[in-house]
């Protein structure tokens, strides 16, 4: 006999998971498509400015190598922004409410919020790859190993952005943490170059950013040839997401910022 | 015996230095409609945050038709529909939208014939697909009670659902809210129009500064605190004024009286006075006097 208990939190779950990808995909202009537009931008541009000049891994042109640190770093964004900016609008015009008085657990509050920014940034990735496919070819070596780090990335991001949406209390600090965080994270993660081509110090340095690790060990499932080895990336990767996700539990499971 | 729908025991919460909630205990029977009244600042909100599990209480239990709101809250939750004060909204739905999705969030599937009654009872049918963003005022704040009954709840709060609502959104209101008393649901109101408390509420609460300073049914607090009163404009007030009536302004003078028969007596009184009365007017005990007394002894 089903249990009714788990049953009503599944329709609950399915049902602010809909009510999250239905509020991206209404504006999905801005969403989706805009971001895709942002990631084409800069692969024209490096392109045409690097590919002649730069070869990475070997043999592999710049161009190639760019989609899919370009590709990671659209669904990575995108994962952050769905999840936190969901959050700190609900919170600050007040109808967060309408997801507090309902009996929905800290558990499917959480899975909810964190696959749908899953699904967006999936989305986003998706696109970007398909239109930089008119002009570039990156075809898939290890479509697993791809498919792996899109998700536990995405669901990392996620995770991050309901931690900076619950603790933001005004757009601006969201702002802070987006701009002065998330974005020179990515951007210096190698989506852009690969490691070997930094000084040692910097190589190090680039160590300490699992945004790298995420980033390289996508690009592995690309070429089969990255600049750390794809399974220390993983467990980067899955370390940093049980870290986080315990945290935004426990915040969650506190009333942290959403309960007096 | 039933459980209360609502049972408050000792509950205090402090913000800083403010102590909101100074240890309320307050029970509230099933099928009441009960009403909780006081100033700004008095802690009704913060009671019914504390109901709703928005808030935690820093000492006391709440429970809501006997489930405790902390270690029960999924039950206690279920059997709970809060109308916020705030006119809070998600721009990004529309109305049914936001109804199918509150229905879904307390586990409900195939609501849509709840949905339709109540759309059709608050006079929200006509506008069921339009955007949130587009409604006025009103509509929106019928869209709130809408939401806190789209799980069915047997207890409902409302807290100042007519603030900012037109008289005829606020009668409507009213017709349903009454249908839905006299179905069985308990309903708790909050109000700054006491004459609305006093028309619909068969007990009533009021607080001030965290603490609940009268707790009656309506008409004992009535009769408590009130008496009725009776007026003259007289040609010769003066005369009025000798037979112990009370001045009211522009030539009228007030008498109080227990029981109608005492106004034919007090008439012959002032005729034979000579004090030429020219109207007369009888009023009844209302809630505004007992809760400026309530507010000024407490």
């Amino acid at each position: 006999m089903p249990d009714p208990f788990r049953a009503s939190s599944f329709i609950g779950f399915r049902t602010l998971l809909h009510k999250e990808v239905l509020r991206f995909w209404k504006v999905s202009f801005q969403t989706v498509v805009a971001q895709v537009l942002n990631a084409l931008l800069f692969l024209l541009i490096f392109s045409h400015v690097l590919d002649r000049r730069a070869a990475v891994h070997g043999e592999v042109p710049y161009t190639t190598f760019l989609v899919p640190g370009l590709v990671m770093m659209s669904l990575l964004q995108n994962a952050f922004a769905n999840a936190s900016s969901s959050l700190i609008q609900s919170k600050i015009t007040g109808n967060i409410l309408f997801v507090l008085l309902p009996p929905l657990s800290c558990r499917t509050f959480y899975a909810a919020y964190v696959l749908a920014a899953v699904l967006r940034g999936l989305f986003v990735a998706a696109g970007v790859w398909l239109v930089s496919a008119l002009f570039v070819a990156a075809p898939l070596a290890h479509p697993a190993w791809a498919l792996a780090f899109a998700i536990l990335g995405a669901a990392l991001l996620a995770t991050f952005g309901v931690i900076a949406g619950i603790w933001a209390d005004t757009f601006d600090q969201l702002a802070a943490v987006h701009n002065f965080f998330v974005i020179p994270a990515t951007m210096l993660s190698g989506v852009f170059y690969s490691l070997h081509s930094l000084p040692p110090l910097w190589q190090k340095i680039s160590h300490f950013n699992p945004f790298f690790f995420m980033i390289d060990g996508f690009r592995h499932g690309f070429f089969g040839q990255s600049d750390t080895s794809p399974w220390l990336s993983l467990t980067v990767t899955g370390g940093c997401l049980v870290v986080l996700a315990a945290l935004a539990l426990a915040m969650l499971a506190r009333g942290y910022k959403l309960r007096g | 015996m039933a459980v209360p729908a609502i049972r408050v025991t000792a509950v205090t919460k402090r913000y800083g230095d403010l102590l909101a909630l100074a240890g309320v205990d307050l029970e509230i029977g099933q099928g009441e409609f009960f009403g909780l009244l006081g100033p700004n600042g008095a802690g009704k909100t913060t009671l019914i945050s504390a109901l709703a599990g928005l808030i935690r209480a820093d000492g006391g239990t709440l429970e809501i038709m006997g489930h405790d709101v902390v270690s029960a809250s999924r039950d206690a939750r279920l059997k709970l529909g809060v109308v916020p004060q705030e006119l809070v909204f998600d721009p990004f739905f529309t109305v049914r939208e936001m109804l199918t999705f509150q229905s879904g969030y307390f586990g409900i599937r195939g609501n849509g014939d709840w949905i339709d009654e109540i759309l059709h009872g608050l006079g929200l049918s006509s506008r069921a697909n339009a955007n949130m963003r587009a409604l006025s005022g009103g509509m929106k704040r019928r869209v709130l009670v809408a939401q806190a009954l789209a799980h069915r709840p047997p207890v409902i709060v409302l807290d100042e659902p007519t603030a900012g609502v037109d008289v005829e959104l606020r009668q409507n209101l009213w017709q349903f809210v009454k249908k839905l008393n006299t179905d069985g649901h308990t309903v708790v109101l909050t109000t700054h129009y006491l004459e609305e408390a006093e028309a619909l509420c068969g007990r009533i609460a009021m607080m001030k500064a965290g603490r609940i300073v009268a707790l009656d049914t309506t008409a004992n607090l009535l009769s408590r605190f009130t008496a009725r009163a009776f007026r003259v404009r007289a040609g010769h007030p003066a005369a009025a004024l000798g037979l112990g009536g009370a001045a009211a302004g522009n030539d009228w003078v007030e008498f109080g009286f227990d029981a109608p028969a005492d106004i034919e007596s007090l008439l012959a009184r002032l005729r034979e006075a000579g004090a030429d009365v020219r109207e007369i007017a009888v009023g009844g005990p209302d809630l505004e006097q007992v809760f400026v007394e309530v507010m000024r002894h407490a």
